[in-house]
């Protein structure tokens, strides 16, 4: 399972974003396609582990699957597909181009930032 | 201002949403890790080659033959992975060809930060090519971009003609797929290389098919010469450009973890 590296990797990425801020990480965006390699629920299932004594601990982590879309190169058509049948579904052709399927991105973070600390008046 | 109830220092923390745009890879460190190794062989003029397969599709008997084959044409490193032991780096060293080992315990594929530790040990000068023998697994290898010229799967009859389309992650972006133990074929008759072929066009993979018998040493030229190819083209590349020996760039932020 090389889900734990991987996520292991995403909470460093995150954490170089979170503590030059001094920040709190509340969700962290993930989109997965299904030719990334990646399973989504071994993902998350290793996000506790790999989040946990760090800045994003605690943090939601919200994973979006992307479709697998591939245009024909020969009838230039756009369609779906299954991992392990990247055919043109107009004419079956299997000279076809990924256009979406593959990504593992870090889409974006969502904050808690400390915007200034000050003191209030005893009462 | 209060000294004895510390309101002051938690209580008035204001805090506020920001939300931070990224869309960079989940392995983006390991991308910039790679491209450091790609920078390195490229600087050498060394074709880079990284070996994926299932444990026991024959990586090993592959190199043993390819050293025998061309060891008076070529000068050949490799990086062995596996999880534990170094018999295939001995087995490797017995052919006389400088081999460095990674162990990586219960890490299930390579990164390129670990072959990029196995490279200070392994001088790049004079090498026309470098092999690195991934970990044996069909699944994880096929995430990490060590720095490789070419990924090369390698699927052995032993293993059926469908595992293209059950791991089709590591065979959609192979550049060349080996079906090994060829040797084999008379009493694989539920393997047939036309269906493995067809399997890996299925994944709109145009690469090269090629059926072969390390151990019986048959229809190795056709991959000899395959490889013959990528060394020329890489050494092409290089042109006048070669970095001297050493490290003479920057390391702290690519090689950060």
């Amino acid at each position: 399972m090389h889900e734990l590296a991987i996520c292991q990797a995403l909470i460093a990425e995150v954490e170089n974003i979170a503590r030059p801020r001094g920040a709190w990480v509340k969700e962290i965006y993930v989109a997965i396609g299904p030719l990334s390699g990646i399973e989504p629920q071994l993902l998350a299932a290793a996000y506790p582990l790999a989040c946990a004594g760090t800045s994003a601990d605690g943090a939601r982590l919200a994973i979006e699957r992307t479709e697998l879309r591939l245009r024909c190169r020969r009838c230039g058509a756009e369609s779906t597909a299954e991992p392990n049948r990247l055919l043109c579904g107009a004419c079956g052709d299997w000279q076809t181009d990924l256009l979406s399927g593959d990504e593992m991105m870090l889409l974006r973070v969502e904050l808690e930032v400390p915007e200034a600390t000050f003191e209030v008046p005893h009462v | 201002m209060c000294e004895t109830c510390g309101c002051t220092v938690t209580a008035s923390r204001v805090k506020e949403a920001a939300t931070v745009e990224v869309l960079s890879r989940l392995l983006d460190a390991n991308d910039r890790a790679a491209a450091h190794n790609r920078a390195h062989f490229d600087a050498y003029g060394v074709l880079a080659l990284n070996l994926m397969s299932s444990p026991g599709a024959g990586k090993t008997s592959l190199l043993e033959a390819t050293i025998e084959a061309v060891k008076d044409e070529f000068r050949i490193a490799v990086i062995e992975g596996d999880l534990e032991t170094d018999n295939d780096a001995r087995r490797i060293r017995a052919r006389g060809v400088p081999v460095v080992q990674i162990t990586t315990g219960s890490a299930c594929h390579l990164d390129a930060h670990m072959v990029h530790d196995a490279l200070h040990a392994m001088p790049l000068a004079g090498l026309d090519v470098l092999f690195i023998e991934n970990v044996g697994n069909l699944v994880c290898p096929a995430s990490f971009d060590l720095g490789q010229h070419r990924r090369i799967t390698l699927l052995s009859m032993t293993e059926g003609d469908d595992k293209p389309a059950k791991y089709p992650v590591i065979f959609r972006t192979a550049e060349l797929v080996l079906l090994t133990k060829m040797d084999l074929a008379p009493f694989m008759d539920d393997f047939d290389p036309e269906r493995a072929e067809q399997a890996v066009r299925a994944l709109a993979n145009a690469a090269p098919v090629i059926a072969v018998s390390a151990r019986k040493a048959m229809n190795l030229e056709k991959w000899l010469d395959w490889l013959r190819g990528e060394i020329a083209a890489v050494r092409a590349r290089r042109g006048d450009g070669r970095i001297p020996l050493g490290h003479h760039h920057d390391h702290s932020s690519t090689m950060a973890r």
